[in-house]
């Protein structure tokens, strides 16, 4: 079968890999028809996320039809099925999938010796992603195995389409759970930090949690258009001081939520100093991440406010104003997406027609094309804000 | 070499039969080359800089060659980062130098000006290969001001922002009704 695979930094290849097949009773295989290239992506693109090796299937965000099953599905998967593979592999027996908290599932990460040496203690298993996180072979690939497949799905019925649908695996949830960890009321004021797919998402919503304000902050002309289309007012950072305009939409108070969806990759600019320090670091390896928004949404946020952070960070953040943080009685809150916490109610509003996710598509391709799209995602070429792959 | 990543994958994950072409273009794998030489030209000349001098028949400099090696250095972790362009450009400012400090030891009373001159044709054919990849690796992002595609149309709610909002609002008020 072709696959996305990754080689080394910046360097993917559309390669011929041997198909896939079922290696436990709970696997299933997933003829893939859709997949997407999504921003975490880029992190593993650039090598910045350790424990990556070259010969790593990409993806972690894709839906197809089940072609094989093992025997232990006790009949929640059958071929034919049309599905949605969370990229979070998820037993559903252990202590933390029973609580919900699917992120960090004890069982599915099949290097967790790894991972409880880097992270303390191990988190899910992930599709296409670091060995950190189990090294799973990803989903940019026209065949998919899914391990604990019984409980690492989402059925998809009748009459919602791939493009709708696809996005539940990932940054739909992703942008959701971002909103939901801010509590938010009904006199909030929602700062956004990064219109990509999944700022995108977590603008939305804000919106259908009932976010009085949302303001979305990035430097793209077409992300903030699409930010302004789906009910934000935007802050564009090169032209405009981020917390003056903060300041002066929250009349001097400063927003009560701020969600971080940009991550450990911050836009690099001569203004802002802190920037330029920590693509420096970042380069001589004396700093993983460059967290120039942690900073920026610690300073601004109103006292007693949330900040939440869907965006990817992989390891250590210097400076990060630990004063401010405490002395304002900020509440932070993380994590990565605990998807089928969210899906059943996500795929509802979208059945509903409430929400239509495939807003946030703007190119579709042949597999065979990924390589060169990394490039253009990365680049914003093109206008671009997702690929969407066919395989 | 992709032998080697098969060698590498877990049992049963699939094993690359046949690779495709990579996202890594000419410019990209000459400014990766070109990083390699650098961090290697800095390491000799921080760790024998009286070498260098002897060769060159400029005694006395060591200090400079060194100071010259830590730049190779930085100029060759930017030229491997993601920041490749702004590597590449800080090689051919390092170009510069190293062509001036070389015409200072161009001398007729230095018995080494041979290789003075050799030394000045490499630093020469080197800065036109600096300067090829620091174009070919310019960032392609879009020009500000430039031609772009606005997603205006794109809210994502299929009926309209002012019944997500009120669907918001009302799912809201029966939650406060609720829980009174």
């Amino acid at each position: 079968m072709r696959a996305l695979v990754w080689h080394g930094k910046e360097d993917i290849r559309c390669d011929t890999v041997t198909d896939p097949g079922i290696e436990d009773p709970r696997d299933a295989i997933v003829k893939v028809t859709s997949c997407a290239i999504c921003g975490s992506d880029l992190h593993l693109f650039h090598n910045f996320i350790p424990g990556m090796l070259p010969g790593d299937i990409m993806g972690h965000e894709m839906m197809g039809e089940v072609v094989d099953v093992g025997h232990g599905m006790d009949g929640k998967l059958k071929k034919g099925d049309r599905i949605v593979v969370p990229f979070t592999i998820i037993c559903g027996q252990c202590e933390q999938c029973k609580r919900g908290n699917f992120s960090v599932c004890e069982t599915t990460n099949r290097k967790r010796h790894l991972a409880d040496k880097v992270f303390g203690h191990s988190t899910a298993g992930l599709f296409g992603y670091t060995h950190l996180t189990g090294g799973y072979p990803g989903g940019q690939a026209e065949y998919l195995r899914v391990p604990f497949a019984d409980t690492t799905h989402i059925k998809i019925p009748e009459g919602i389409s791939d493009e709708q649908a696809l996005f539940l695996g990932d940054i739909f949830p992703t942008g959701w759970q971002a909103a939901v960890q801010c509590d938010i009321e009904p006199t909030d004021t929602v700062a956004i930090w990064g219109c990509g797919p999944v700022g995108q998402m977590a603008i939305r919503s804000a919106l259908l949690l009932g976010a009085n304000q949302v303001i979305a902050i990035d430097c793209v002309p077409e992300r903030l258009s699409m930010a302004e289309a789906g009910g934000a007012t935007t802050i564009n950072f090169e032209s405009e001081s981020v917390v003056e305009r903060l300041n002066e939409l929250t009349d001097g108070k400063g927003p009560e939520k701020c969600i971080d969806a940009t991550g450990m990759e911050s836009h690099v600019m001569a203004s802002q100093p802190d920037t330029l320090l920590d693509r420096a670091k970042q380069m001589l390896m004396l700093e993983s991440d460059r967290p120039h928004v942690l900073r920026e949404m610690i300073y601004v946020c109103r006292p007693g406010g949330v900040i939440s952070i869907p965006g990817v960070y992989s390891g250590l953040s210097d400076h990060v104003p630990m004063g401010a943080l405490m002395n304002k009685g900020l509440t932070v809150r993380s994590g990565q997406t605990h998807v089928n916490r969210w899906t059943d109610d996500l795929l509802r509003r979208i059945e509903e027609g409430q929400i239509d996710p495939s807003f946030v598509i703007t190119h579709t391709v042949d597999l065979a094309q990924g390589p060169e799209m990394y490039k253009v995602f990365r680049d914003k070429r093109d206008s671009c804000v997702k690929v969407v792959l066919k395989p | 070499m992709y032998y080697v990543a098969n060698i590498m994958r877990s049992k049963g994950d699939p094993k690359i039969v046949r690779s495709g072409p990579s996202s890594i273009e000419p410019a990209d794998r000459l400014a990766r080359a070109l990083g390699w030489l650098s961090i290697g030209l800095g390491a000799m000349e921080v760790l024998a800089p009286r070498r260098i001098t002897r060769a060159l028949g400029m005694r006395g400099s060591e200090g400079l060659v060194r100071a010259y090696g830590f730049r190779e250095l930085f100029s060759g972790v930017m030229s491997l980062s993601v920041d490749k362009n702004a590597g590449m450009w800080s090689r051919v400012a390092g170009d510069g130098l190293d062509a001036a400090t070389l015409l200072s030891g161009f001398r007729y009373d230095n018995p080494k000006k041979h290789n003075v001159t050799l030394a000045l044709l490499m630093v020469g054919g080197i800065a036109c290969l600096d300067y090829k990849a620091a174009q070919q690796t310019a960032p392609r992002s879009p020009a500000r001001g430039g031609r772009r595609r606005l997603y205006t149309d794109r809210s994502g709610f299929p009926k309209g922002i002012e019944a997500a909002r009120s669907s918001a609002k009302a799912l809201l008020s029966r939650t406060a009704v609720g829980a009174s």
